[in-house]
């Protein structure tokens, strides 16, 4: 026998006092919990379900091709669907480039820790957290009061405003300072997945640092950066009073063609026809088909985002 | 031989290729600083110009005023009036009444639904909130406040009998709904994000799960959870278009939760369209978007820093 002491010696463990008295149960935290979640879930099913069936009776080809009639009691919202597009769409040529350089800025040429990067996050976060209404002063006395009025002042004879007034381009701009953030984290996340190993094989190649931006870094990070300006977009969408004073207007008879007109907007038709209407019972119908109209537009653009990130997620586990 | 795939290019392009990256990652910055240099410059003249301060001083919109003589002096804000009244007061109490009614709605259940989505679910279950509060968040809030205006506001004065239809109550509880998404994400991460060390070494000293979750993982993530909550009273107290739509726009000073409010936001919202360039009113207003810019700002920077500390106490924990 090999040492038969260590069989005979073994006595049972000592008894080790627990830390933690066993306990039955956890259903009373784990049943309240549950009711939060269910709760919530409720109120965005009645929100949904009142939303799609009040609005959904209207929806035809004439209510989203035609403007609006006899005092926006009847007939559709046409330029206000216009007006919406255009403004996200001058939106996202202001946003995109500036929030790429700055995620490409922090993720390629700073260290996480310097001062200046944690400096500019600092700033993104709190601008993410700025009031929108903040917004709209801002782009009454930035963009109308003071970049309009100079350009005023240089480019006309003065016989009246042309650039300082409440346009389009302003709108879009303001949301473009307001969708900012949106831009960066989601460019900023993307460029994170990109393996270093790639970035090495392009330097190996003799690239410079800007060619390897250029040529390598950028394909690599455009479905990250089509997910920030789709989620800048279904926000920027939604965003109503950054664009009350900068641009909006109740009616237009005429669609935006310049970049100095005023424009419509579904979210502020929304608030426009909800609080100035004489009569809300007969606008209603057109109301609620104009929500489901904005809904719809921002609820698919933040799906398409989220397919898009997932798929991002998904390559940088399997890489 | 082999050929460079690169050809080099000159030394300027590459240094004015970095330069221009680097400037434009400044934009957050400097949107930071001129929101809020042109937001206060718009209202210097209340501390300067004589004529204005005559009208609207610090002193008027701070201390009770006898308006009209004999009368009893109190706060009261009616700028469009013959005298023009700016005691800010109203708007505060206003304010903070939204504030509180949204924070009562919004706390219980977006923290109880993130500890639950942290803890208790499935990954399944997960999969399946995570969606919700996104959906959640994804309305824009000219949405919530419409339904808050048009159904909300219908329903709980049927139910309640409510004197005023549109009041606080109404008003917060839509605000609340705007609240959840913030505070849910920020509590959620803040738990997920607590070591695994501590939650094995808790089970090892023989706690059931949700032992582990109240006592070990509930106290670790609490600053995470208080942040999450300062950053929903910030966005509370800044909303715009929920509370102008929903909250009946009556600046009073009362205690009663059933009456209505007049908001800082939705005063901004409401006045400014029709407000004469460079008068006092027109100060006023900006004065009151410099101090929501500065409460949030401040409330950003709190929040933040709470969750920098966070971040850094677990992940210097975990190796």
């Amino acid at each position: 026998m090999i040492n038969p002491t260590v069989t005979e010696t073994a006595a049972p463990a000592a008894e080790i006092p627990l830390a933690f008295k066993p306990k039955k149960g956890g259903y009373i935290p784990k049943g309240l919990t549950l009711l939060s979640v269910i709760i919530i879930t409720v109120i965005l099913a009645v929100i949904l379900y009142n939303i799609v069936f009040g609005g959904i009776g209207i929806i035809s080809v004439d209510f989203l091709t035609h403007p609006p009639e006899q005092g926006m009691e009847a007939g559709g919202i046409f330029p206000a669907i216009f007006g919406t597009v255009a403004l996200v769409i001058l939106m996202t040529i202001a946003v995109v480039p500036i929030g790429v350089l700055t995620a490409i800025y922090l993720q390629e040429f700073t260290s996480p820790d310097s001062r200046i990067t944690r400096l500019i996050r600092l700033a993104i976060n709190n601008l993410a957290g700025v009031p929108s209404i903040v917004f709209g002063l801002f782009g009454l006395g930035f963009f109308i009061g003071f970049v309009g009025r100079g350009m005023d002042l240089l480019f006309t004879d003065g016989s009246g405003p042309v650039w300082a007034q409440p346009a389009i381009i302003w709108a879009s701009l303001t949301l473009a300072v307001l969708t900012l953030p949106v831009v960066i984290v989601a460019t900023e996340e993307a460029l994170r997945t990109i393996p270093p190993e790639i970035k090495d094989a392009s330097y190996a190649l003799g690239a410079t640092k800007l060619q390897t931006i250029i040529r390598v870094i950028l394909p690599q990070a455009t479905p990250g950066i089509l997910t920030g300006a789709i989620l800048a977009v279904s926000r920027g969408a939604g965003e109503v009073a950054p664009i009350m004073f900068t641009g909006a207007a109740y009616y237009l008879p005429y669609l935006p063609g310049k970049l100095n007109d005023q424009f419509m907007e579904l979210g502020y038709h929304i608030y426009v026809m909800a609080t100035q209407s004489p009569d809300v019972e007969k606008t209603k119908p057109i109301l609620y088909g104009t929500v489901l109209v904005l809904l719809v537009l921002t609820f698919m653009l933040n799906f398409l985002a989220v397919i898009l990130r997932s798929k991002i997620r998904s390559k940088r586990v399997n890489a | 031989m082999d050929k460079l795939q690169f050809k080099p290019k000159s030394r300027w392009r590459e240094f004015i290729g970095e330069k221009f990256i680097a400037l434009s990652a400044l934009s957050a910055l400097v949107a930071i600083f001129l929101i809020f240099a042109f937001i206060f410059k718009e209202s210097i003249p209340i501390f300067t110009d004589p004529d204005i301060k005559e009208e609207a001083s610090v002193d008027k919109m701070v201390f009770k005023q006898e308006f009209y003589e004999g009368r009893e002096a109190k706060w009261s804000w009616q700028p469009n009036s013959e005298v023009p009244k700016y005691s800010l007061l109203p708007l505060f109490i206003g304010t903070i009444k939204a504030a509180l009614i949204a924070m009562l709605f919004a706390v219980p259940l977006g923290v109880g639904a993130a500890v639950y989505s942290a803890e208790f679910a499935s990954r399944r279950m997960r999969e399946f909130i995570k969606p919700i509060i996104e959906l959640l968040a994804g309305i824009p809030s000219v949405v919530l406040g419409f339904l808050a205006l048009i159904v909300l506001a219908t329903f709980l004065q049927k139910t309640f009998g409510f004197v005023f239809r549109l009041n606080t109550i109404n008003a917060g509880i839509a605000l609340g709904l705007a609240v959840i998404p913030i505070v849910f994400t920020v509590a959620e991460d803040a738990m997920t994000s607590v070591p695994k060390s501590l939650r094995d070494a808790a089970l090892a000293l023989g706690a059931n799960p949700w032992q582990v979750s109240m006592t070990v993982v509930l106290p670790a993530a609490l600053p995470g959870i208080a942040a999450g909550i300062v950053l929903g009273f910030g966005r509370a107290i800044g909303e715009t278009m929920i509370v102008l739509m929903a909250s009946g726009n009556a600046a009073i000073i009362s205690a009663s939760f059933t009456d209505s409010i007049r908001t800082i936001s939705a005063t901004i919202a409401a006045e400014l369209a029709e407000v004469v360039f460079g008068s006092a009113h027109y100060s006023v207003l900006f004065f009151l978007g410099t101090l929501l810019f500065v409460f949030t700002f401040f409330i950003n920077l709190g929040g933040d820093y709470i969750l920098g500390r966070l971040k850094i106490k677990f992940q210097g924990r975990m190796k």
